[in-house]
């Protein structure tokens, strides 16, 4: 009740706009579908991308992720100056290895974003996008107009993969442009010291963030199966990451052997694969594999559990 | 996937039981945490088992064996696999050795299902003799007498009577041993030598410049006559053989490829097995070997012609040809082109020893001579650490593929391990390539050379009196103690100034992949007037230098190099200097420098002042190896691509299903096509008993201002939410125009509505708010009437800020307005006055009677009974999800006739009462007293008490509504 002096004085009802709204109300008859709809509403019509999509982007979260992800390789490559300025003692390093060239740099942000920022990234959209609206209420509104519950999930599901392909798109994207302005437009050296040319190393970009795109749909999948089971968005990202957790600590368990395949992210950097003169698809196509799976599994368990919810937000 | 499988079903189960229960109980975090803990608890089950896993069953049986003369006792032990009979392998041990250090190795093997051999050689651990270097009449025939002897055993599996299917196996001196076994037995059917010697008395006396020419394979090297003594290393395998230190083997594992980071970080023994004693352990200088280090011989256990020739060399620099010759008898190359067996050459990148030219050269023997030769290169070597498991495991391969048949052909081509120059924490940095062939060996397959130009004048170098100080390039023996770091190992290389001429490449501007001896010619000539009648001893050596000018001597590797004469008169002698063959990626921007010094520690280098000039010979370039890797084209894999599209597959056809489902959902009663709402039977009960709504039923007609009324908790809202089809009725049915309500009805969309509160983004305006959500209906925005409502709003200016800022009476007028945009045939709103101040609530009631008038349908809930008297025209009453009462507003708050009188003396009143005319159903409750009073006029009434005497405190119409609803909300507070 924080503006009831302003309610007071501001908030009132001229008496003329009800007469309007009357004389409107009268004159205008709704015309009816057979379907029982008003004639002018239609299901599909329901929720559009355009719509969805400027209703996330003009949050302050989805803004603040894209802005830390355009601003990730400034401050990396800020690092790098700061840090480098030693006494050579990392030569041959981990330095050298970013900074060889702009592709160079591009293949170590992809590094240092894959197996966490990212897959956060990706939680974040689809964890927070139905989860949110429960939280602010918004989601009964919503089905009530009506918005068919399939289509209300996957038009947030596309419009959140569209923001998540964004953030994997724009970030190497920047990342290229700090690196070939600082660092040059030279061959890409992988860790085994195999060298790929520039053209070669974009061709090996594109196929990353493909690769990395279909990777995360195993994020997608989880975060979207929590978002529709609870109402607490940081909640459903965090659940998501969570896993994520998980699956990265069992990973580092050599003693699992074979089994740590069937973790969905044992394969989060197979891209790394592509850095090579001889590229080997066995593990993208595995991880694809194991990404999709996820994916559609959790997907489809999330499209089950929200078709019969009940919405109680 | 046993105990993953298990635990996912388990937990699926788990999570279907929690999802029956509604989210009263925080379903997710239970999930969450049974699935952590499932999942925690299989991964330690897996861990706890597969430590627990034992290797097969080896067993193993150890016996003294005659060797080839007589009195030589050879000490073994034999390893039996779990099913004999199986073909036998012999592991040789290295120099300094014992049986006891191949035991890892043997076992491994053993485990692969082959009877193995591991016999200490003479003169090593328990065995008898002297060593005699591998002497064809010595060790190579003890050797043999071990191959008779395997065939004998019932375990062992024959080719023929007396010929055994047997392969050998050693590393250095062992694997030395197996070429020779094999280039003098017949009956070895496939051998696998690793980090071992071509020719001795070129890897202790190598001369790598020569005025011909040298062959075309990647790392062959010249091989020319009078080479300078490698007196570290000779040192120390002399001091092995005397019984000293242990360095003359590798003991740690050498850098994989796809290694696990913690491997490659600490590769002392890493994957090896535990058991293993490091080589040349404690048993080297074991008591029981006859003529140890005790008996104060120089010579040790070596016998006397080989300790003469040591100390020949050792004492002089300079072998003599007998010496030569002694020491070439006793190398492969005195029989390599007899070797007709399979031969699995591995040789180390990491090897001052015995570096990659002596495998080269070995395997141009065998090829020449029409055997099958497949050559390896990997990281380790006498420096770098002996074979990783997964290269021992591509050993056991060609055993299994050569002795038996099994797996699949290995091939005769040649790969090679390269170290990345560039490290990442964690990262493998290690990568195989691979060919089909080894360049060179074949016509028309010679190898690439890629010619980099290097620059630099003719220079003068000195060697100084006594050849010291000298260069460093490596720490011949200390290279594994070091670690496989190349790093650090390249990085200890010095040259002394004045000492050494430099030859410098441009900055490349591709990387060079250097795969084997890259050469160069040289000019040497002496200064005239200070003549060299010894000719000049020479180190070239090859750096990779870094941008800031950091330097790195790949491999460690030096190749020195001797020019028999030099003219006195200063006329140069054109040489051909094959440099050190190594694996190197020079990268971009880096450049290669050549350099030729006059001394290196680890040589005998003369002792006497020399000068010399050195110079490129016009156009100065190094011929350096390259060799492609085969790209092994493979396309995608495509059982994951097929898993893939069935995967993809199965969600297009649950797609296809549910859309079939939801196409069937539509039932329309024509009949009731005019009447707003028809509930009937309502149910909605939750898992645990609890009924929010219990067989409702009522209806709704056009034009109405319906008021649903009950105390908090009666299931208003959650009727309200099953009519928006939020809520899943559990029974009963509700039709909107005719239509039956389920989500998503499209019926929906004639209803507008405010249910428990508002629902709006916080952080847009109230109008972006309305805007948007009107522009998620889809339906034309002039429909919207977005002025209208607005106004019905009367935010004001505050329409323009961010909703956050409301108070929640603002965020109640927009949440009702926005359920009147597209001014809805019915409206549904739940507690519309709720933090509404008086004005504004007044306002409100008039909205609502107003919109009905012009021909909409509006349904109220409150809990309030004066705000639905009010407000309505129409009231039901729900208490516990029941109906109480419903009908006309009138009929049900005021009925005419009833009159309740509230007096001080309620019986006395009472019986006034009945006793006046036409008056029923009298009725005391506390002071009041309810009458029909049948046409009686009310004042009629009151004065016929106050004459009785009664004081009349209050009189009125009875309330039958309010006094059921206070009944009611009363038993709430109640309880």
């Amino acid at each position: 009740m924080s503006g009831s002096d302003d309610g007071v004085s501001t908030v009132h009802t001229d008496p003329a706009a009800l007469d309007q709204l009357t004389e409107v109300a009268a004159h205008e008859h709704s015309e009816v579908a057979p379907d029982g709809s008003v004639v002018g509403y239609k299901a599909r019509r329901t929720l559009g991308l355009r719509v969805e999509l400027t209703r996330q982007l003009r949050r302050r979260r989805v803004q603040f992720v894209f802005g830390f992800l355009l601003l990730l390789p400034w401050i990396l490559w800020v690092a790098f100056e700061f840090g480098s300025d030693g006494d050579g003692q990392r030569s041959g390093g981990f330095v050298d290895l970013a900074t060889a060239s702009g592709s160079n740099f591009v293949v170590f942000v992809l590094f240092a974003v894959t197996s966490f920022a990212l897959p956060m990234v990706v939680a974040l959209f689809f964890g927070d996008t139905i989860a949110s609206e429960a939280s602010w209420s918004s989601l009964k509104y919503l089905l009530a107009m009506p918005i068919p519950r399939h289509r209300l999930m996957r038009q947030k599901a596309v419009a959140s993969a569209l923001l998540s392909l964004l953030a994997i798109i724009l970030l190497p994207a920047m990342a290229l442009l700090v690196g070939v302005i600082f660092y040059g437009a030279g061959e890409a050296v992988s860790p085994t010291g195999d060298a790929i040319s520039f053209d070669q190393a974009m061709l090996a970009l594109l196929f990353t963030v493909i690769y990395l795109a279909i990777h995360l749909i195993w994020v997608a999948g989880v975060a979207l199966f929590l978002t529709v089971s609870t109402d607490a968005p940081l909640g459903a990202v965090g659940g998501t990451v969570l896993v994520m957790i998980l699956s990265q600590i069992l990973d580092q368990i050599t003693a699992l052997e074979g089994l740590r395949n069937y973790l969905p992210t044992h394969y989060a950097i197979a891209w790394s694969d592509l850095i090579s003169t001889d590229i080997d698809w066995s593990n993208m196509a595995a991880g694809a594999f194991s990404a999709v799976m996820y994916g559609a599994v959790f997907g489809l368990l999330a499209a089950r559990r929200f078709r019969t919810k009940d919405i109680t937000s | 996937m046993g105990p993953i499988g298990r635990a996912l079903s388990y937990s699926q189960e788990r999570s279907h039981t929690v999802s029956d229960v509604p989210r009263i109980s925080r379903p997710l975090q239970r999930w969450l945490l049974v699935g952590l803990a499932v999942a925690v608890a299989a991964a330690g089950g897996v861990v706890w088992l597969s430590s627990g896993d034992d290797p097969a069953e080896v067993r193993t049986r150890e016996q003294t064996l005659d060797g080839a003369a007589p009195g030589i006792r050879l000490d073994t032990t034999l390893y039996l696999p779990e099913e004999t009979p199986a073909p036998a392998i012999i592991v040789a041990h290295g120099f300094g050795g014992s049986k006891a250090s191949v035991d890892g190795d043997a076992r491994e093997l053993a485990g692969r299902g082959f009877v193995v051999l591991a016999y200490s050689a003479r003169g090593f651990g328990a065995s008898s003799g002297q060593i005699a270097l591998n002497s064809l009449d010595a060790e190579v025939a003890d050797a043999s007498e071990l191959v008779s002897w395997l065939a004998e055993r019932p375990e062992v599996v024959t080719d023929d009577e007396d010929d055994p299917k047997v392969g050998v196996t050693g590393g250095s001196y062992g694997g030395a041993l197996s070429l020779l076994l094999a280039g003098t037995d017949d009956r070895v059917d496939a051998l696998v030598p690793t980090i071992t010697y071509n020719d001795l008395s070129q890897a202790l006396l190598p001369n790598s410049a020569t005025t011909g020419a040298t062959a075309s394979t990647p790392a062959a090297n010249a091989y020319a006559p009078e080479g300078v003594f490698k007196r570290s290393w000779a040192g120390i395998f002399f001091a092995a053989g005397v019984g000293g230190a242990g360095l003359a083997d590798p003991s740690t594992d050498a850098v994989e490829a796809g290694s696990e980071d913690d491997d490659a970080d600490a590769p002392t023994n890493a994957g090896g097995t535990p058991t293993e004693p490091p080589a040349g352990g404690p048993d080297t200088g074991g008591g029981a070997a006859p003529g140890g280090t005790a008996s104060g011989d120089p010579c040790g256990r070596f016998r006397q012609d080989f300790c003469a020739a040591y100390n020949e060399v050792a004492t002089t620099g300079r072998a003599s040809e007998a010496t030569v010759q002694l020491l070439r008898s006793v190398s492969p190359v005195s029989v390599a082109d007899r070797i007709t067996a399979p031969t699995m050459l591995v040789q180390g990148e990491q090897d001052t020893l015995f570096g990659l030219d002596q495998s080269d050269a070995t395997a141009r023997q065998i090829a020449e001579a029409g055997g099958k030769v497949k050559v390896v290169w990997y990281t380790g070597g006498h420096d770098g650490g002996r074979p990783g498991p997964e290269l021992r495991g591509a050993m056991a391969d060609w055993f299994d593929f050569h002795l038996r048949g099994r797996g699949e052909d290995p091939g005769t081509g040649f790969q090679y391990d390269v170290q990345g120059a560039l490290r990442v924490q964690g990262a493998p940095s290690v990568r195989t390539v691979a060919t089909d062939t080894y360049p060179g060996l074949e016509n028309g397959t010679d190898t690439e050379r890629r010619q980099v130009r290097v620059y630099g004048p003719e220079q003068t170098i000195i060697n100084p009196p006594g050849g010291n100080p000298a260069s460093v390039s490596s720490l011949p023996g200390l290279g594994s103690i070091i670690g496989s770091s190349s790093r650090l190992a390249g990085r200890v290389a010095i040259d002394l100034p004045g000492q050494a001429a430099r030859f410098s490449s441009r900055p490349l501007t591709n990387q060079l992949l250097i795969a084997g001896a890259a050469t160069v010619r040289l000019r040497v000539s002496s200064l005239p007037g200070v003549p060299a009648p010894d000719g000049a001893v020479l180190f070239a050596k090859l750096y990779d230098v870094g941008q800031d000018g950091s330097r790195l001597l790949p491999g460690s590797a030096v190749s020195p190099l001797r020019v028999p004469t030099l003219p006195a008169d200063g006329s140069p002698v054109e040489v051909t200097v094959t440099l050190p063959a190594i694996v190197r990626p020079i990268e971009t921007d880096r450049r290669v420098e050549l350099v030729v010094s006059t001394t290196d520690q680890a040589y005998a280098t003369p002792t006497e002042a020399a000068a010399y000039r050195v110079s490129l010979v016009e156009d100065g370039a190094l011929a350096v190896p390259v060799v492609a890797g085969t790209r092994s084209g493979g396309g995608l894999p495509s059982g994951p691509l097929v898993g893939i599209a069935i995967v993809l597959g199965v969600c297009v056809l649950a797609a296809i299903w549910g859309a079939l489902r939801r196409r069937r959902a539509d039932d329309h009663d024509p009949a009731l096509d005019d009447v707003p709402l028809v509930i009937e039977n309502l149910s909605k009960s939750y898992p645990g008993g609890v009924k929010a709504v219990d067989d409702l039923s009522f209806r709704v007609e056009p034009g109405q201002v319906l008021g649903l009324l009950g105390p908090n908790g009666a299931g208003k809202t959650t009727t309200l939410r099953m009519l928006m089809g939020l809520i899943t009725p559990t029974g009963g049915s509700m039709r909107v125009f005719g239509h039956r309500v389920h989500s998503g009805a499209p019926v929906l969309s004639r209803i507008g509505s405010f249910v428990e509160g508002a629902g709006f983004l916080p952080h847009l305006s109230g109008r972006a708010n309305l805007e948007l959500y009107w522009a998620a209906t889809g339906r034309p925005a002039d429909r919207a009437h977005f002025t209208e409502a607005l106004e019905i709003a009367g935010l004001g200016g505050a329409v323009d800020r961010r909703v956050k800022t409301y108070s929640q009476g603002m965020r109640q007028r927009l949440a009702i307005a926005q359920a009147m945009l597209g001014l809805p045939d019915l409206l549904v709103l739940d507690e519309p006055t709720n933090g509404l101040d008086p004005p504004q609530i007044h306002q409100m009631r008039e909205v609502l009677r107003r919109y009905a008038a012009a021909g909409r349908t509006v349904l109220v809930s409150s809990h309030l009974l004066a705000e639905v008297e009010q407000t309505c025209d129409h009231v039901v009453v729900m208490h516990q999800g029941r109906l109480v009462a419903s009908g006309p507003v009138e009929a049900i708050v005021g009925g005419a006739s009833e009159a309740t009188f509230r007096v001080d003396r309620p019986t006395d009143a009472a019986e006034v009462l009945r006793d006046a005319e036409g008056v029923e159903g009298v009725v005391v409750e506390g002071p009041l007293v309810h009458a029909d009073l049948n046409g009686m006029p009310r004042a009629e009434a009151l004065a016929t008490l106050v004459r009785a005497g009664v004081a009349v405190e209050q009189a009125g119409p009875r309330r039958r509504l309010e006094d059921a609803f206070l009944q009611l909300v009363g038993e709430e507070s109640r309880s």
